[in-house]
């Protein structure tokens, strides 16, 4: 699995943990590093939906299959348990409902792998309360103003939504300084999380 | 009618085609052009499908107006389709008129067919290209690619004959035809019959031909290929040879005059009956229709790698005629990619300079 060494940590935890073999669906998917893993490195049928046609372009060109399109809209598009994996990484707190996004995760998966990064993170805390201002941090670098990130969550927040759509936890990692950590305190430690739901 | 060039050769089907209409078309002959060379396993033939009114002359000077092949920058050596590398196959459809059988081919009587032409049908052309497949001995293709028409031939192939084609890469096109489609198209059948010289189709051994009534629908059909935009930024307002408004009905206007080059220059090259034939199987194009109502039932049964382009400014053949072809590939789990390309001249944009669409070509075929 050299493949996944390149890959952004979370990407890398996620395409450690798919079933070899898999269907999978990678929700805003963007120059297909995890799809091209998955495939090569995971003998798995992995189709793409991104919105940024640049982006689409230079998958399409790398020999993947992805769709351009808006995940808040397209998704819809896609058959019921399709995929055995659904992926939607740093993408749900940019979604116009997250909660919708993941009831269309589960729909189209029999699994999905959700990853974000952690509003309770302390330095976004920190920064918030000390700083009085929107935090701008190594995990959310950009403004509030031009953020794409417009529904923060935090570890604890995904829990309780995963638990109201009735989601089970299969599995959660924590990162932070692009290092996997334990989940003790992870909703102050963790910059980011992923994890992994089924229904 | 084509005078032919030592780069177009022709295939007779040594079968009779059958036709959804239910009729027989006896004797049929495909015109084509090849380019590269046929790997000893056949494993690198790529078909190019041509549009409304193109022909097997991809790359290659054409044999009446001596213009370059109508989509030289896409296919030739190092070219996006390349054909150091690919064995390239363009054919002229059935009910042209570059030499593959059509309405003023000479039926089994000595006269030209004329009306008595049977009514074909996207699939009836593709059943005439799997023909042509049949003859060379090349069970799969590389790649089926097409543009407009081309892209619904490339359709048809993967929905009827799945195993032909291991790519299929669809640009500008549709699955179905809209109401809005057929009734441009039928302005210019309407134009060319409307026309004295059309003598319902029996105009070949005349001095006359039906000329003035294909000009104006090539006119109104080019206008469709293009984009407001486009035609904004080409022609403006502005007046053609003149410093004012002549107050008559001349071409006052670039655009007037424009069009009426597109329309002229058209009918040196094409001929009326085959424009009507052609455009009445693009309106007969319902390829779900064909499947039981559904268009994922088209695709059931792809193995094929699909890549589906369009085009944002393309009105003929929008973005959501592409995403209902999509959807339906998903809803089949065909492995299926999709990109809307900007480009500011609509429809044509295919046919055009485009970098993006390029590298999207080249990179599904490698």
């Amino acid at each position: 699995m050299s493949l996944t060494t390149q890959l952004r940590p979370d990407l890398a935890v996620i395409a450690a943990h798919v079933a070899p073999a898999s269907r999978v669906l990678d929700i805003g998917c963007g120059d297909g590093s995890l799809m091209e893993a998955l495939e090569t490195g995971k003998d798995c049928d992995a189709r793409g939906l991104e919105l940024d046609g640049a982006l689409v372009e230079r998958c399409v060109a790398r020999g993947l299959s992805v769709v351009q399109g808006d995940a808040n809209v397209d998704l819809a598009d896609y058959p019921d348990k399709a995929f055995d994996y659904a992926i939607l990484s740093q993408t749900l707190q940019t979604a116009t409902r997250p909660d919708l996004m993941l009831d269309e995760l589960l729909r189209v998966g029999r699994r999905a792998f959700v990853s974000f990064p952690n509003f309770a993170h302390w330095r976004t805390r920190a920064a918030l309360m000390f700083g009085g201002r929107m935090p701008v941090t190594r995990a959310l670098p950009v403004s509030w103003y031009e953020t794409e990130n417009i529904h923060h969550v935090t570890v604890e927040d995904f829990r309780d939504l995963a638990q109201m759509k009735g989601a089970k936890i299969e599995r959660a990692w924590f990162f932070a300084h692009e290092m996997q950590i334990s989940d003790l305190g992870a909703n102050w430690r963790a910059e980011f999380a992923v994890f992994e739901l089924s229904r | 009618m084509a005078p032919f060039t030592d780069h177009s050769s022709l295939y007779r089907i040594p079968h009779p085609l059958p036709l959804d209409s239910g009729q027989m078309l006896e004797d049929a002959e495909i015109a084509f052009c090849t380019y590269g060379t046929l790997a000893p396993d056949k494993s690198n033939a790529v078909l190019v499908c041509h549009a409304l009114t193109g022909d097997q002359y991809v790359a290659s000077e054409h044999p009446i107006t001596g213009k370059p092949g109508w989509w030289e920058r896409m296919v030739g050596p190092g070219k996006p389709i390349d054909t150091d590398r690919f064995f390239v196959i363009c054919a002229n459809v059935i009910g042209s008129c570059m030499g593959s059988t059509g309405p003023a081919s000479i039926a089994s009587d000595g006269a030209p067919y004329a009306m008595r032409f049977p009514v074909i049908t996207i699939r009836d052309m593709v059943r005439g290209l799997v023909g042509l497949l049949d003859g060379l001995e090349i069970a799969q293709l590389h790649a089926v690619v097409g543009g407009s028409m081309g892209g619904m031939q490339a359709l048809s192939l993967a929905a009827n004959w799945p195993d032909r084609a291991a790519r299929v890469l669809v640009i500008a096109s549709t699955a179905r035809h809209s109401a809005q489609n057929i009734a441009f198209h039928e302005v210019g059948r309407q134009a060319i019959m409307a026309d004295p010289a059309w003598a319902g189709g029996n105009y070949y051994a005349e001095k006359a031909r039906p000329d003035n009534g294909l000009a104006v629908a090539r006119m109104a059909a080019h206008i469709t290929y293009l984009s407001e935009a486009g035609l904004t930024e080409k022609f403006g307002r502005r007046l053609q040879d003149r410093d004012a408004k002549s107050f008559g009905f001349d071409a006052d206007f670039q655009v007037e005059s424009y069009l009426r080059y597109q329309g002229s220059g058209f009918t040196r090259r094409f001929d009326a009956n085959s424009y009507l034939y052609i455009t009445r199987a693009m309106d007969y194009l319902d390829i779900a229709e064909e499947h039981g109502g559904k268009l994922a039932n088209a695709f059931a049964r792809a193995q094929a790698r699909f890549c589906i382009v369009s085009f944002d400014t393309d009105w003929l053949y929008p973005t959501a005629e592409s995403r209902h072809i999509v959807h339906a590939l998903n809803a089949a789990g065909a492995k299926v990619s999709f990109v809307e390309l900007s480009a500011a001249h609509g429809h044509d944009s295919f046919l055009l300079e485009h970098e993006q669409l390029d590298r999207v070509v080249e990179g599904f075929l490698a």
